[in-house]
């Protein structure tokens, strides 16, 4: 794997601190949202637009863009900060998070910011999303699209399925604690036995849902071996490096008949002392004054990392 | 008598009349959708036959995708291939798919705004043997209260064919109810089928309409039966066609109410929340009349053949014909 330069690195921390900071103004602002997920996921949504994404601010509809689908709709302050940051719109417009006429909803809502791929919200439905996308990429990449019906149906399956379109993939971020729906694991399973190999999910892996630790609210080890039993590729990263979570994707490009799950672990509030790994955090926005602190902490952060 | 505009079936009331299952004419439709645009995409989720996407499957095996019992993944998968512009059928029984479903449907497919045709087969009481487990008498309502989905319940094979052409195009999220049974055949290759209009199928050879009766799917064919007896006994009825449920026709349904002043409806699902509570909802704010409403009365099913169920929970003709007569005592002259 070629490793990402330390030019790289210190230039992904940066945004990432930048990320996080939007991310504590905007919940201040909106005074209610989802707090410890979106910090966690900040440097994952960095590496993904700045580096990773084939995509076009410019021009969001561009039809070979790759595809994110964001499973987990309630971290959408990280998505729509990553966005805002990468130039899709204004970062000033950050601050209308959750009030009345604002593009950015509660929860994403792909007809009022049409940047966005799916509505998400209601969790577990993402991977299956993601997974017709895959699937509908292979159909379209298959030298099989006649109406003849003169192969046999085996035959046609087959070639539908192992045909790939390799020149983009559908990647779909999820959180851990949403692998409780049954619908997540339906997804997991149809994935599996079609072979989607374009699709590559991202398990944010932080180990808190709202009634706390995920191990408590309901177990989801060995989590490794439930996705490799589903006939997954299973590649495991920490979620906060750089160059693992760019070695990660770049493995995962190069499987030939699984889909690829990457799970990073994070740790939930990332970056802000008072709310790293406590999930009290999940669904709770900082007032006033842990917002002051917390951006304090930010930028304290991001001088150490320009003055590295 | 029958609409003489609409071209329907002559032999509708003869013994030996064809009959044909309703779910049959949407798999002949959706293989003519196949061919005509080769986005459309079927999925099942494990009833392949009793959907009647086998036809399909045959011609297009590089299209159609096999999701085992799992109807939350069903139309997940398809709100996904809608994104990059296939154009999904996806059935399974009604009582699963949108019975199981219904969440994901909302989401991901009309807030999502893609455009899926959820199938729903074997509607309604007539399933018959299969028993209340199977039966499913609220999918009308569970699909018609969700903003942007369309519902359509054709009344015979024709027309279910039809429909499904139809909505391959609209662009749309859409249901499309369908029923098991065999149906006698009211429509033919002539009539005319269009999203969002009512039609009568039966109006009075002379004289004024005294009751108009709105009905959708399965029972349509009862409900001629119903005027035809009525007519013989000289009150007169218009029998209204309204499959397609949502979009509803509000101008043909207030101008029967006009003519008639009382109506009836009549349908194989919950009167709760189904096509005979859309209608009220038109009447009661554009133009109040009396109804009368033929449906499963807040119940549920129970194993037997088709007719007896059906005469059980009182939606055969019989009901019907009281129906009309309470609702012309109702009728404010």
């Amino acid at each position: 794997m070629t490793a990402l330069s330390k030019e790289k690195i210190k230039e992904f921390e940066i945004k990432a601190n930048d990320i996080r900071q939007s991310i504590i103004e905007m919940l201040v602002e909106a005074k209610s949202g989802h707090t410890a997920g979106p910090l966690g996921m900040a440097d994952i949504f960095t590496l993904f637009y700045f580096h990773i994404l084939k995509h076009n601010p410019k021009n969001p509809s561009w039809a070979d863009r790759d595809r994110l689908i964001l499973s987990n709709g309630h971290i959408c302050p990280v998505f729509y900060a990553s966005m805002a940051h990468s130039g899709y719109f204004p970062i000033e417009e950050l601050k209308t998070l959750r009030k009345f006429g604002s593009r950015l909803q509660g929860h994403p809502h792909r007809e009022y910011l049409p940047f966005v791929e799916n509505s998400s919200g209601p969790l577990g439905s993402g991977i299956s999303q993601a997974a017709g996308m895959a699937l509908a990429d292979k159909i379209d990449g298959s030298t099989m699209l006649t109406t003849s019906g003169s192969t046999s149906f085996d035959k046609a399956q087959d070639k539908m399925l192992t045909t790939s379109t390799k020149d983009r993939y559908i990647y779909c971020f999820i959180s851990d604690g949403e692998l409780d729906e049954g619908n997540s694991w339906e997804g997991i399973m149809f994935a599996g036995k079609n072979k989607l190999n374009n699709l590559i999910v991202i398990v944010d892996r932080n180990n808190i849902q709202i009634d706390g630790n995920t191990e408590k609210v309901m177990p989801l080890e060995p989590l490794k071996d439930k996705w490799s039993a589903f006939n997954w590729h299973v590649i495991e990263v920490n979620g906060h490096d750089f160059n693992a979570l760019n070695d990660g994707v770049l493995e995962a490009q190069k499987i030939i008949d699984k889909p690829i799950v990457i799970i990073a672990h994070t740790i939930p509030g990332k970056g802000v002392s008072f709310m790293e790994h406590d999930y009290k955090w999940h669904g709770m926005p900082p007032n006033k004054e842990q917002g002051e602190m917390a951006l304090k902490e930010l930028k304290d952060m991001a001088f150490k990392i320009k003055n590295a | 008598m029958l609409n003489p505009k609409l071209k329907l079936n002559p032999k509708i009331f003869n013994e030996d009349v064809e009959q044909v299952p309703i779910r049959k004419g949407f798999g002949i439709g959706l293989l003519k959708a196949g061919e005509e645009n080769k986005n459309v995409v079927a999925l099942c989720a494990d009833l392949v036959d009793s959907t009647q996407m086998n036809l399909f499957v045959e011609k297009f095996p590089e299209r159609f995708i096999e999701m085992g019992v799992a109807e939350q993944n069903l139309v997940t998968v398809a709100s996904g291939m809608a994104a990059m512009g296939k154009i999904p059928f996806c059935s399974s029984y009604a009582m699963f798919s949108p019975g199981r479903n219904w969440e994901q449907i909302r989401t991901t497919i009309s807030y999502n705004d893609r455009k899926v045709v959820i199938v729903g087969s074997h509607a309604g009481i007539s399933v018959g043997p299969d028993g209340g487990t199977h039966q499913a008498l609220e999918d009308i309502a569970l699909m018609r209260i969700i903003p942007n989905m369309d519902v359509i319940s054709p009344c015979d094979a024709i027309e279910a064919k039809k429909a499904t052409l139809a909505l391959a195009k609209t662009g749309k999220p859409a249901y499309l109810r369908l029923a098991r049974e065999k149906t006698p055949i009211i429509t033919t290759e002539e009539t005319s089928f269009e999203m969002g209009k009512a039609q009568i199928y039966w109006m009075p050879d002379i004289g004024l309409t005294q009751v108009g009766i709105i009905v959708t799917g399965s029972l349509t064919y009862r409900a001629i039966l119903a005027a035809k007896e009525l007519e013989a006994r000289g009150i007169k009825t218009k029998v209204m066609n309204l499959s397609s449920i949502v979009p509803i026709d509000v101008e043909a349904i207030v101008a029967l109410a006009k003519e008639c002043k009382a109506i009836v409806t009549v349908e194989e699902h919950q009167v709760n929340g189904g096509m005979g509570s859309a209608v009220a909802e038109v009447l009661a704010q554009n133009y109040p009349v009396p109804m009368e409403f033929i449906g499963v009365q807040n119940l549920f099913g129970q194993s037997g053949s088709p007719d007896e169920l059906i005469e059980h929970y009182e939606m055969g003709v019989p009901s019907i014909l009281a129906a009309v007569k309470k609702v012309l005592k109702r009728k404010i002259s």
